[in-house]
């Protein structure tokens, strides 16, 4: 011990957690300096459109085909124990209903959110880490150009825009996958589910799924990108990095999909 | 051109002062060559310089005005003054070599778009590079990493320019391609120049003034010839390269300190 005292298990897991929370502490207030940049940033000259426009492909175009399998394998398992559930007291008829107002209000924007937190928020945090640990972000700023402004404003503009595109695709499919399970393998009647699948959907569950879908395409970006800043310490940092930052905005679009959802409801 | 006077500059990183009350002075169309060992804070003093890290005291004034007192705004006009070749070169990897010496002059609008293709061909003929244009950074070697470092670096015709261990990590003919490249880009483009290194025949080749760098301070500033000569024994030892002398003392502490940083990480792991 470097204090010459003895310490007990009690208060090694103390220190432990006290310096876990002083450490969640002091990194929610630094991605709000960092959200404080951005908006600084945001509307100085030059503009950054084109790199918008490149991160718009990077998380749009690149994350539509894992988004797209997601919803589709969700809708249809959706209808599978929903039709499974609903039999029970000869329900079936609302099989489409659940299905659409579930993919809209809440799955399809959830999985989008955590399939682009696995897939872009760890290639953000993995590219700004490298960036910063090979000095790249130094050069940036030895070359007349804020890091803040030229990476991470349009990582989160870009998020932030591309998230809710994919969400309409992605509850698109996703009702599709569930009529294609309900009428062809369950045997569904095609009219009344289309009917049911109208006749309580309501555009408020569309839209509020969408402002979900952007709220986490900026949380993502923003806390992948803080992670990627704050790396250390070579390739192993730049891991470390990574899987913060993947577990964070993971957790945080989960966690914020509940008081959005609240606050919607 | 400017001249740069560091006044009592001090840096500490927790517990850690690295610079502690230093002075120098950098002359106009000069090269100065900070010598000093490994993790004594060289890096920590270019980079101050530049504004990457902000200094606990003191100035470090550039033509009058005092960086460390600058905000962002400030300090982004202040630095397309600046140029600056990283230890590791530093290029942007997602981006091709065309694109990287261009990337201030795109970004600052120096010149029209169709004029920037022969600027880049003209810097990296500078570096003595041609042709290489859209290679990939991670197909080059080390050595042309850092001639395309130094094309990036004077690509926007910088009034000053930093160079981090220019020669580290390079066999010793392409360091001394190096020297040659810092030597001739004094000579023809007439700036001001600081480097760091450890490399003590680097730093006698291509400086007009040493300055030795050791315990957060600057202890003595010569020529190449008088720091050869010099009767500190802290200067004399570093630059002939001694085991024995003052600096042991500290070195061994070091080497603790690196162990016991070792020892407390790996029971962090588990």
């Amino acid at each position: 011990m470097a204090d010459g005292r003895k310490k007990n298990g009690f208060s090694t897991a103390l220190e432990l957690f006290g310096t876990r929370v002083y450490r969640m502490v002091e990194d929610v207030g630094n991605v709000f300096v960092l959200l404080l940049q951005c908006v600084t940033w945001l509307f100085r000259p030059p503009s950054e459109i084109r790199n918008i426009v490149k991160q718009m492909e990077e998380v749009g175009i690149r994350s539509m085909p894992v988004v797209l399998v997601t919803a589709t394998f969700t809708g249809m398992v959706l209808a599978l124990q929903s039709w499974s559930g609903f039999q029970r007291f000869q329900a079936t008829s609302f099989v489409g209903s659940v299905v659409a107002l579930s993919i809209t209000r809440e799955l399809g924007p959830v999985f989008a959110g955590l399939m682009v937190s696995g897939r872009v928020g760890a290639a953000m945090a993995a590219e700004l880490g490298t960036m910063k640990v090979t000095e790249q972000i130094d050069a940036l700023v030895t070359l007349a150009t804020n890091p803040v402004k030229y990476l991470v404003v349009p990582r989160v503009v870009a998020s932030t825009a591309v998230l809710p595109v994919l969400v309409v695709f992605a509850d698109l499919v996703g009702i599709l996958g569930g009529y294609f399970v309900a009428v062809y393998l369950l045997g569904a009647n095609p009219y009344v589910y289309i009917n049911k699948t109208y006749q309580y959907l309501e555009f408020k569950d569309i839209y509020t799924g969408l402002i979900k879908a952007a709220v986490f395409g900026f949380l993502i970006a923003l806390i992948s990108c803080y992670n990627g800043f704050i790396a250390a310490g070579g390739a192993e940092g730049v891991g470390r990095a990574t899987t913060r930052a993947v577990v964070a905005s993971s957790m945080v679009v989960l966690i914020s999909d509940y008081f959005m959802t609240s606050f919607m409801f | 051109m400017p001249a740069i006077e560091i006044r009592g500059l001090s840096k500490r990183f927790g517990k850690k002062v690295v610079l502690d009350g230093l002075d120098l002075t950098i002359p106009q169309g000069k090269n100065t060559v900070v010598i000093g060992g490994s993790g004594t804070g060289k890096s920590v003093l270019i980079k101050c310089v530049v504004g990457l890290l902000r200094a606990d005291e003191g100035e470090v004034l550039i033509d009058g005005e005092d960086v460390t007192k600058m905000d962002e705004r400030e300090l982004v006009r202040v630095r397309k003054r600046f140029g600056m070749l990283f230890q590791g070169a530093a290029l942007f990897d997602s981006m091709n070599v065309e694109d990287n010496v261009a990337f201030a002059l795109r970004r600052l609008h120096k010149y029209p778009e169709g004029q920037i293709r022969n600027v880049v061909e003209e810097k990296l003929a500078m570096v003595g590079l041609s042709k290489i244009q859209n290679l990939m950074p991670a197909e080059l070697s080390g050595g042309m990493k850092k001639r395309v470092g130094l094309a990036r670096a004077i690509a926007s015709e910088p009034e000053i320019l930093l160079y981090d261990e220019p020669t580290t990590g390079l066999d010793p003919i392409m360091a001394d391609v190096i020297n040659e490249l810092i030597i001739r880009l004094r000579e023809s483009l007439g700036v001001t120049s600081i480097s760091i290194t450890h490399d003590m025949a680097s730093a006698y080749k291509i400086a007009d003034s040493i300055a030795m760098l050791y315990k957060g301070k600057i202890i003595e500033v010569g020529t190449p010839e008088q720091i050869r000569r010099s009767a500190n024994p802290v200067v004399s030892q570093f630059v002939e390269g001694r085991a024995q002398g003052p600096i042991t003392a500290e070195h061994e502490e070091f080497i603790r300190f690196v162990r016991r940083s070792g020892e407390s990480g790996g029971q962090e792991e588990r």
